[in-house]
């Protein structure tokens, strides 16, 4: 099966900060797959580069064959028509109902008769299980359904890709399952294909078909979820199972010793 | 090196303005071209001119008032030692139309609706709503920014006239119903004295620049904020203070051009 986005030998560095160095990824058409890492390991920065929104500073993305920084600007847009981005908290527009947020890129990118945008908009806040809630403004739901809401705002133009940054952050477990479940059921149902970037490890395994784990801007692991499970590699070991000691060190200390911050003398 | 270090502190500041200056230029060409869609979609400027315009009329209604009641008792204070009293329409309608309806209007719409534009778009920014627009493949200049240029734009000429009205009318009751000019010559000294073309038209003019440079500024400031509580706070301040800078100096020059007492 070929694959629709390729990351080729990226790198990426803000200033002088390198982020990202040397990924090489390959998310394959239908599937559903999962980024993972610490807080700050380069994981969104990932998807501003697919999405366009960031260069890479050597290497190229390529979505369906073409490379995404080459793009002017109305071939980006064009490019982007076909992908979905959820973003971590949603960012659903507050100064719209949840109706219209739905229909939003409708409206935009569309001339479909207003009849047509609602019974549209109504199957998708079906599918998120958010029918009931389409005349309510963004700040009247809780973040569970605002969630919900931008993923079928995200889904609204049934994208050939989707793109999801910490879909599970603060969520209770209840919502965790809930947006879980839909990530794995629009997709199929889309024949979508979609890359979730978390660090939700138990979640995360139970919905996707391929993890990759980036740590320092490398992949340091990478496999099907079962693989994942039965890693013995410390750093996979160690963020499966949530373990304080491992590879992944606790203290940030910086060059300076813990007796010079303290300003005694060793 | 202290005084070096003061220098380099003060050049950063100067080329950090002249870099501001230009990419709030750069900002106003490319805010004006993707205005195609804001007239494709009227109704996007509508909505923007109710937000920034109809929700200043009564401030700018009361304020207008205000201003003409305080110009009537003070201007017929002056008049009267000269004995040209009849004058007071022609004094409150010239400073009102030529200077203070522009001005004050513009000072009161750049803290009324400017700050409002600059927190609604700091936020919108802070909230990712503006980065998800441009994933979402429409432009958040054409979708966003235009339409509240052109609602700007469009208002502010309209409040300033509304201001100079309700001075009028605060200048005439003060001066005619309550201290008892003469009505008939406080309106016809007002109808021979103000000049449409080089009075009211001057007066609109100033205010459809004010309008320019407070719209510009705001929506430069809110798409500039740092995308953090401290960044839209200092993006509101600045707006503020700009814009209250930047109507004054425009109207040092402009007046300086219009009015050369020829």
């Amino acid at each position: 099966m070929s694959a629709l986005v390729e990351i080729q030998d990226v790198n990426f560095s803000y200033d002088q900060r390198a982020i990202l160095n040397g990924i090489n990824m390959s998310f394959g058409k239908g599937k559903v797959i999962a980024v993972m890492g610490g807080s700050g390991c380069g994981k969104t920065t990932l998807l501003r580069l697919i999405g366009g929104a960031l260069k890479p500073t050597r290497g190229s993305v390529k979505f369906d064959g073409s490379v995404i920084h080459e793009m002017n600007q109305r071939e980006l847009y064009e490019v982007r028509r076909k992908m979905g981005v959820l973003f971590q908290f949603g960012a659903l527009f507050t100064d719209m109902s949840v109706f219209d947020n739905v229909a939003f890129q409708m409206r935009e990118h569309t001339n479909l008769p207003e009849e047509i945008i609602h019974d549209l908009v109504m199957m998708k806040l079906h599918a998120v299980g958010l029918r009931g809630t389409h005349a309510q403004f963004p700040a009247e739901l809780s973040g569970g359904m605002a969630r919900r809401v931008a993923l079928a705002r995200t889904v609204a133009l049934d994208p050939m890709l989707i793109l999801y940054d910490e879909p599970f952050a603060g969520l209770d477990p209840i919502s965790l399952s809930v947006v879980g479940q839909l990530i794995r059921k629009l997709n199929d149902a889309l024949g979508a294909t979609s890359v979730v970037v978390t660090h939700d490890v138990q979640e995360s395994l139970k919905i996707v078909d391929y993890v990759y784990f980036i740590a320092d801007g490398v992949i340091v692991a990478e496999g099907t979820p079962d693989e994942i499970r039965a890693s013995d590699k410390p750093f996979v070991h160690q963020f499966v199972h949530g373990e304080i000691d491992g590879p992944i060190p606790f203290q940030h200390a910086g060059a300076r010793s813990y007796a010079q911050d303290l300003k005694v003398s060793a | 090196m202290p005084i070096a270090k003061s220098l380099r502190a003060v050049g950063h500041r100067a080329v950090n303005v002249v870099w501001r200056i230009g990419f709030a230029t750069r900002f106003l060409y490319l805010t004006l071209t993707h205005s195609g869609m804001s007239f494709r979609r009227f109704q996007l400027i509508v909505k923007e001119l109710f937000a920034s315009g109809v929700m200043s009329l009564i401030i700018i209604g009361v304020a207008g008032l205000f201003v003409g009641i305080v110009l009537g008792l003070q201007g017929y204070e002056t008049l009267k030692r000269y004995g040209s009293e009849s004058a007071l329409g022609s004094l409150v309608a010239l400073s009102l139309v030529r200077e203070l309806g522009p001005v004050l209007a513009a000072l009161l719409f750049a803290s009324r609706a400017g700050s409002a534009m600059t927190a609604e778009i700091g936020l919108m920014k802070a909230t990712e709503q503006i980065a998800a627009m441009e994933m979402m493949a429409v432009s958040p200049l054409a979708r966003v920014i235009a339409p509240r240029f052109w609602a700007g734009i469009i208002s502010m000429p309209l409040l300033a006239a509304i201001f100079s009205a309700m001075g009028v009318f605060g200048g005439y009751v003060v001066g005619v119903v309550i201290i008892g000019v003469d009505e008939g010559s406080f309106w016809s000294q007002m109808q021979s004295t103000v000049d449409f073309q080089h009075d009211i038209m001057n007066g609109v003019l100033k205010s459809f620049v004010f309008g320019v440079a407070v719209t510009v500024i705001a929506l430069f400031e809110g798409f500039d904020a740092p995308p953090t509580a401290e960044g839209v706070s200092g993006a509101t301040t600045r707006t503020v203070v700009q814009s209250s800078l930047a109507i004054l100096l425009l109207d040092v020059i402009l007046t300086a051009f219009m009015f050369r007492g020829a």
